[in-house]
């Protein structure tokens, strides 16, 4: 590791500050500086003074509870990691914990096995943060992982997630032999997945009957794929508020287009979540009422998840006699999409989730 | 640390476990009835119910009046229905292990 981690331990009882902070201090093998804090407002500050590697916090403690220290930290310090170490078990607040965006759950051990299990924990976070990668082979990028099938005249089919869209790339004998991303096939699939920075993986068994699409060999398309990237980061210009809005309306119109041939759907609108007068909508004679709707909608509804601590608003779904309609966040944008009063919730579901993947990328 | 300290903590934690159960607000936004504990405070009520009643109504604004709203978040998942201009609000936590699949 480059430069000593931080570790902020934040708990009301000082007892159990100074155990953890000897142990974490002394007996992981990365020996990170470890600060201590008594009360969530404390920890903030500190946080606020100072960069930390990583926030240790319990939940049950008075004035400021664990889940509002948690709520506040994700959002302001994106890259800390965040543990919380409870007595609690219900599994309520656990699942609330991670809709919030901490890595780890932990009751606090009792038993030394427990405690090694912590530790181990707590140092594989610490280096994971140090190195990146994705989730699953630890400081392995998506390339790395790649190579390593290809070299190994491995047959399997990697499915990859970045949180929004997911793709899946088909590699036999070594050789990739096809892929696929949202709204793409072959060879710009690969480039689009590998463009990921960040996301999960799942190994699955090899499909031996995948048509081949992708002929290129591996070390060629990862060569092309690196210049690709390469490229589009050399173009990237910084542009002013209006051409960004410009920039994106032109850059959604095709898309809102390919929405409209999509059966089920009504009409779509799409509004800037930063610039509010930033709209692109189709099948709407009127739409601004209902970008008004949307705003104040998806607004209260973020504030009402930030206040009862229960993670991300996902999407809102509306019934009414003349139409269904779903509201949800999607990025930097805000989508209101129509549907028919009859289509079923699954077949709604299944039809935002598309819509969504699409948008997103 | 006191030993004392061990049994009488300060000011005791304000963490509020989310019940599941249902509540009925008026089109006014007060709450009229409510199956879930007394200990959930009526103020978070009035919190849910208020973005539930302001949804409804900006909904027949922009003309597409809407007769049940469902709010999905991460580990929470909020039902309404339109009630004679208020609402019935059914709260159903999530977890890991269980998602509710059938709404009431």
């Amino acid at each position: 590791m480059s430069a000593q981690s931080k570790i902020l331990l934040l708990d009301d009882d000082q007892d159990f500050l100074d155990l953890y902070r000897e142990m974490l201090s002394h007996h992981l093998p990365s020996l990170p500086d470890v600060r201590v804090a008594n009360s969530g407002a404390r920890a903030l500050s500190m946080l606020e003074s100072e960069e930390y590697t990583l926030l240790i916090v319990d939940l049950n403690m008075p004035k400021m509870d664990g889940l509002q220290v948690v709520g506040i930290a994700a959002r302001k310090y994106p890259k800390l990691r965040l543990v919380v170490l409870t007595a609690i078990r219900e599994e309520q607040f656990r699942t609330r914990a991670y809709a919030m965006g901490v890595d780890q759950y932990w009751i606090k051990p009792e038993s030394d096995q427990e405690i090694g299990l912590f530790m181990e924990s707590i140092e594989s976070l610490l280096e994971r943060e140090a190195q990146g990668g994705f989730r699953g082979v630890q400081s392995k990028s998506l390339v790395d992982l790649i190579q390593l099938e290809c070299l190994s005249q491995s047959s399997v089919l990697l499915k990859i997630s970045n949180g929004i869209a997911e793709g899946r790339i088909w590699i036999q004998n070594g050789e990739v032999i096809d892929a696929e991303a949202p709204g793409l096939t072959a060879e710009p699939a690969f480039q689009r997945i590998l463009g990921w920075k960040t996301g999960s993986f799942e190994i699955l068994t090899a499909d031996p009957t995948r048509d081949r699409t992708i002929f290129t060999s591996y070390q060629g398309l990862l060569l092309n794929t690196a210049q690709a990237i390469d490229e589009a980061a050399s173009q990237t210009i910084v542009p002013t508020a209006n051409s960004a809005d410009a920039a994106s309306a032109e850059s959604r119109a095709p898309l809102l287009a390919e929405l409209s041939q999509m059966s089920n759907i009504e009409f779509v609108l799409a509004s800037n979540s930063e610039h509010k007068d930033s709209q692109d909508f189709w099948g709407l004679e009127n739409p601004k009422p209902v970008g008004e709707f949307t705003r104040e909608t998806l607004d209260n509804f973020r504030a009402l998840g930030e206040r009862l601590q229960v993670g991300q608003l996902q999407q809102i779904l509306g019934t009414g006699p003349q139409r269904k309609v779903a509201v949800a966040p999607c990025g930097k944008s805000d989508l209101c999409v129509g549907f028919p009063p009859g289509l079923g919730a699954e077949q709604l579901r299944d039809t935002m989730r598309g819509i969504l993947t699409k948008w997103a990328s | 640390m006191g030993f004392l300290s061990r049994f009488f903590k300060s000011d005791r934690a304000n963490l509020v476990q989310l019940p599941a159960g249902s509540f009925t607000v008026d089109k006014a936004g007060k709450i009229m009835t409510s199956t879930l504990p007394q200990a959930f405070p009526v103020e978070r009520l009035r919190e849910i119910g208020d973005p539930v009643l302001a949804a409804f109504r900006g909904a027949e604004r922009a003309q597409m009046p809407m007769t049940e709203i469902i709010i999905n978040y991460s580990a929470l998942k909020i039902l309404a229905r339109e009630l004679r201009g208020g609402a019935m609000v059914f709260l159903m936590p999530q977890t890991l292990n269980h998602r509710p699949k059938k709404m009431p």
